[in-house]
């Protein structure tokens, strides 16, 4: 009887020690890769060819996934609206779904999709070429010189993204409520305006910037931790993007919970 | 000095004992016992999966020992503080078995990353000092601007020879340094590996199982089988060592 039960509970027992491991694991390594960027040597231009690399190629998938999502969220607010004759709540449904919402988590989810998967990729080929070991013996910490730049490079950018996805998101809602939807389009701004407070700008900030650490930690740690040749860099991969979508969603959650709830 | 500004070298003395390491119930290292006095050219020999490797990365950082000591010029590179062992470490360099070239980086800022850690400073000087290295591998200064994805397989593994010695290093690590390369551009590393070593004045630590390598490389060869040193001696007692284990090993028989 007892026997029975400690199997029953064995596996999923098993399976939340080794996520609290594996929690543990990223937890130290987001830590040593934030002192170690505290440390000289610096690397500003790895800084900035990631800040290039990961904001300003970014930008138009961003940008286009604000686009259609702030003109769909209108169209959508539009019909359902109309079912209790609260059409005209358009333009302060949609900025509001999109500054706290929409533009952080759809962009933070776009730029993990693009850069998340990237960053694993090139870790996991570098570690089973030897070049993290090369590294290494080259009196470099890969610490200081992958790690840290990609991290700091995904938290001061992920929040300039996200603001320019909220600005883009507004103008699909405008676009397709003035033009399709017959919408005024002074008193749409001017709606947008007044409902638009300072709080959510900065949620939607502060949603972004922990986004950009999260999908960067979770791309370098799957990177720098893989193992086994080809097949090892494409599960690297796809645990990087996997990881790092799951982790933005839950921390939408906290982050939502604590400053709305 | 030697030519093209490389300072000569004092080397370096290496000591290892008792050195052990395991991977769950597989026993890779046993007891490993082995010595290099500074400036020798020390050639590990040894079957694949043998532990040859395992041994290298122990002995530079990259892999921590279960048990046992490994002393760098009498500094314990398991227990001494950070601070001197990177401080040894700097003094070492590594030709990885794949080159290990960073694909990001052309030739001469992968030659000169060891002086720079990556930085992109005193451009010209660097590249100037690339040259040279490149000069020294026996390849030509066009070679210096490009990405390692294009050149081949046998100029990679030059530059990356020219990348370990590059910071003057007192003890150097081979590994495999003729893997995957044809017989006459494994012949010119060899020698180019064995001029090096002997004109720089390093420590030269090796490990291959080809025995043509070998017995240009080396001063001392010593045979790793089943995580242990079975034979050790220099390399003109290798066809006479006595020990059938070594035999085998160097005539390639099956049994």
């Amino acid at each position: 009887m007892m026997e029975t039960l400690i199997q029953v509970f064995s596996r999923p027992g098993a399976a939340i020690i080794a996520l609290f491991a594996s929690i543990g694991r990223a937890s130290i390594f987001a830590a040593r890769a934030i002192w170690s960027a505290m440390r000289p040597p610096y690397y500003p231009i790895r800084l900035i060819e990631q800040l290039i690399s990961l904001g300003y190629f970014s930008l138009p998938v961003v940008g286009l996934t604000a686009l259609f999502t702030g003109a769909a969220l209108a169209q959508q607010i539009y019909v359902g609206g109309s079912r209790f004759n609260a059409e005209s709540t358009v333009p302060a449904v949609t900025v509001i779904a999109m500054v706290r919402e929409l533009a952080p988590v759809l962009g933070g989810l776009m730029v993990a999709g693009r850069v998340s998967s990237a960053m694993a990729a090139e870790l996991g080929t570098m570690r089973v070429t030897e070049q993290i070991d090369a590294l290494k013996t080259l009196r470099t910490d890969p610490f200081q010189f992958l790690i840290a730049p990609r991290l700091f490079a995904g938290t001061i950018v992920m929040p300039l993204l996200v603001l320019v996805a909220n600005a883009i998101g507004v103008l699909g809602g405008y676009i397709l409520a003035v033009y399709r939807l017959g919408f005024n389009g002074a008193n749409y701004l001017e709606t947008t305006r007044a409902y638009l407070e300072w709080d959510d700008i900065v949620s939607s900030m502060v949603k972004a910037g922990v986004f950009g650490f999260l999908l960067a930690l979770m791309g370098c740690y799957h990177g720098y931790h893989t193992e086994g040749g080809a097949a090892g860099v494409g599960r690297a991969t796809t645990n990087g993007v996997v990881s790092a979508f799951l982790m933005i969603l839950l921390a939408n959650l906290i982050i939502t919970v604590l400053v709305f709830g | 000095m030697v030519e093209d500004g490389q300072q000569r070298r004092k080397g370096a003395s290496i000591e290892i004992a008792g050195l052990r390491k395991s991977f769950g119930d597989k026993i890779v290292l046993d007891g490993v016992n082995l010595g290099a006095t500074p400036g020798e050219s020390l050639v590990i020999i040894g079957g694949s999966g043998t532990g040859k490797s395992v041994l290298l990365k122990c002995i530079l950082g990259l892999m921590p020992p279960d048990t046992g000591t490994i002393l760098i010029d009498d500094v314990d590179m398991t227990n001494a503080p950070r601070s001197e062992r990177e401080e040894v470490r700097d003094r070492c360099g590594m030709l990885f078995q794949g080159g290990a070239l960073f694909d990001s980086m052309n030739v001469w800022r992968n030659i000169t990353f060891a002086l720079t850690r990556g930085r992109q400073r005193k451009s010209k000087e660097m590249r100037r000092i690339a040259v040279a290295m490149l000069e020294k591998v026996g390849l030509e200064e066009r070679v210096a601007d490009l990405r390692p994805a294009e050149i081949s397989g046998g100029m990679q593994k030059r530059v990356a020879l020219a990348r370990a010695i590059a910071a003057n290093p007192d003890l150097i690590f081979f590994d495999e340094p003729t893997t995957g390369l044809d017989p006459i551009r494994a012949n010119t590393i060899n020698h180019l590996i064995r001029n090096l070593t002997t004109g720089i004045g390093a420590t030269a630590l090796t490990i291959t199982h080809d025995m043509e390598s070998a017995k240009i490389i080396a001063d001392r060869v010593a045979m790793l089988h089943e995580g242990r040193i079975i034979w050790s001696g220099p390399v003109d007692q290798l066809e006479n060592s006595g020990n059938p284990l070594v035999d085998q090993f160097v005539h390639g028989r099956a049994k």
